[in-house]
């Protein structure tokens, strides 16, 4: 029995190094080939270079406010709901939780393709003539609203989830009626209580639709946003050396935002996908 | 009559109608961003280049090679990604559970499987081309050191097997992911019961163990084949759009109509998005059936 059970963690060893060594290597290849831009030289050229570029800043930064931007309007428009849902409406929950899993079912190529075909035209009232917008997809900001949009529904999954999650662990129907009974309204208690309630929950929500923003590439393509992805990718096309560099500070980025992750939430990883 | 007795069940509750004004704007947002989009696509294949409803687009569907081929190349990929990083990924979630390795790796290993099952797209595509590209560092370790020589021997990063490659390292550490819960929900007690009864360590695991896990595993491995299946930016990223899969079929389509009827696009989105939707039922059906057991 004990011969046997040896044998069984020497498998799990086995497994263990082998998954190790299919994790590292391809990033110390990365990081390998990103420290010899200059011959016979180990250094940080490549990173330098990749920093100096103001495409570089430009796109990362409309990247990261593009995250921001889905992360605030993700939560002003999924805390109140899970929240009423839970207080008030229990007979909404599957229809909401269908909802929420929907983007999984829709993935971001076919998302793309139905929202540029519908709100790449006028939006009205059809066969009367009456617009309401004009396409959202011949503005800047149009598009910048539509991409929000777009990355909030990628985002649904994982933010319905975890803030769901959050608010199971707190009684929010006795945090209510105690700010009712104190004479605080609607907002108050959605603002005041609950959002404070559940940001351990929020936190790592917004991680997740953090890490799946910046690097998105998918919808920032085809809606023709100069975001970080597609910036990554162009440059793969023409240097050598700058796009592993930045390959690697996006890795380090996204283990940034899962370390701080575990942290807050001191539990299970979690998954997403920009894949 | 009728009409009364339909709106009999809204008087009986007045404040029903009022708590649903609550969750309106998630459902607004839902319809203007899933459903409409959704359904411009759906109508959208049941029409030919008249405006006139039809089913051709999907009879051709079947017939035109290039959609055939697509849906045949992603199929393979998603199915070799998911059993293979389906058993792997099981093997590790098991070394890190039950198999007796010290807490720590545990802890390391689900962070890594999150930040590997997130890290993809075009960071992911580079970081292959550096390791397993022509000049790539363990091609050229492989041929200085051991004179194996990939490329030589068939292999190519721009190819099936380069894909494969690629889509496990978010495959497997997606599997880790899924498979922990399930594997820490096994009961101490049935080991000691089978132990009680005589039964060895494997025994314990084949007669089980495993059995128990089996829904689990399946589920979690159509899991991994929808995760692959609507892959998009690594591939692209990767080859440019010349590895013919189905996402980057549709991706052609959209960028300019290469298939020369909208609607056939449209109709090849949906195949899609309905070979999503059964393995997400599947799956789900899979998790319900495997927590009867484990909780």
């Amino acid at each position: 029995m004990n011969l046997e059970k040896r044998k069984f963690r020497f498998w799990s060893w086995a497994w263990f190094v082998l998954g190790a060594i299919y994790f590292i290597v391809p990033l110390y290849a990365t990081l390998r080939h990103s420290l010899r831009m200059e011959r016979d030289v180990i250094g940080f050229k490549a990173y330098v270079r990749a920093f100096e570029d103001a495409d570089f800043w430009e796109t990362f930064l409309l990247s990261n406010a593009l995250a921001v931007a889905t992360i605030i309007a993700s939560v002003i428009l999924i805390v109140p709901t899970a929240y009423w849902i839970r207080l008030r409406l229990p007979q909404a929950r599957r229809i909401t939780e269908f909802i929420t899993l929907l983007p999984f079912v829709i993935p971001a190529i076919i998302l793309v393709f139905g929202l540029i075909r519908t709100y790449s035209s006028p939006i009205g009232i059809p066969f009367t003539g009456i617009e309401f917008f004009q396409p959202l997809t011949t503005t800047k900001l149009g598009t910048y609203a539509l991409i929000t949009a777009g990355y909030m529904v990628l985002a649904m999954p994982y933010m319905y989830r975890s803030v769901d999650t959050g608010m199971r662990t707190v009684d929010i129907r006795t945090l209510t009626e105690a700010a009712q009974s104190l004479g605080a309204g609607w907002f108050t208690i959605v603002t005041q209580v609950i959002l404070p309630n559940v940001r351990s929950a929020l936190l790592s929500g917004a991680l997740l639709t953090f890490a799946i923003v910046v690097g998105e590439v998918t919808l920032a393509s085809f809606l023709g946003v100069d975001a970080f992805g597609p910036y990554l990718f162009l440059i793969g096309q023409h240097r050598a050396y700058e796009p592993a560099a930045l390959s690697f500070v996006t890795f380090l980025l996204t283990w940034v935002a899962m370390g701080l992750i575990q942290l807050s939430t001191g539990g299970q990883g979690q998954a997403a996908g920009a894949h | 009559m009728a009409q009364s007795s339909l709106s009999l069940p809204r008087v009986k509750e007045p404040s029903s109608l009022k708590n649903w004004l609550g969750v309106t704007p998630f459902f607004l947002f839902a319809i203007l961003f899933i459903a409409l989009p959704s359904i411009y696509l759906v109508q959208g294949s049941f029409l030919n280049g008249e405006g006139q409803f039809t089913l051709q687009n999907y009879v051709d569907l079947f017939t035109t090679p290039l959609i055939v081929e697509a849906y045949k190349l992603s199929i393979q990929i998603s199915a070799a990604t998911a059993i293979g990083g389906g058993i792997f990924g099981f093997l590790l979630a098991y070394s890190i559970t039950v198999g007796g390795l010290p807490r720590r790796l545990r802890s390391a290993l689900i962070t890594f499987s999150g930040v590997a099952s997130n890290f993809a797209g075009v960071p992911l595509a580079f970081a292959f081309i550096a390791t397993l590209g022509r000049r790539g560092f363990l091609t050229l370790m492989l041929k200085d050191n051991f004179n194996i020589d990939l490329y030589q021997s068939g292999f190519d990063l721009y190819t099936f097997w380069g894909l494969t490659a690629i889509y496990m390292f978010f495959q497997f550490p997606l599997m880790v992911l899924v498979m922990v819960p399930a594997l820490d929900g096994l009961k101490r007690e049935w080991r000691e019961a089978a132990e009680n009864l005589g039964a060895t360590y494997s025994q314990y695991w084949t007669r089980i163990a495993f059995p128990i896990l089996l829904p689990s595993i399946l589920g979690s491995m159509i899991l991994l084949f929808g995760n692959a299946f609507g892959a998009y930016a690594t591939a692209y990223a990767l080859t440019g759009g010349r590895l013919g899969i189905v996402t980057i079929q549709i991706g052609a389509q959209i960028r300019g109509d290469v298939l020369h009827n909208p609607g056939l696009g449209y109709a090849m989105a949906m195949g899609m998005v309905i070979i999503m939707a059964v393995s997400l039922a599947i799956y789900s059906w899979l998790q319900k059936v495997s927590e009867r057991w484990l909780q």
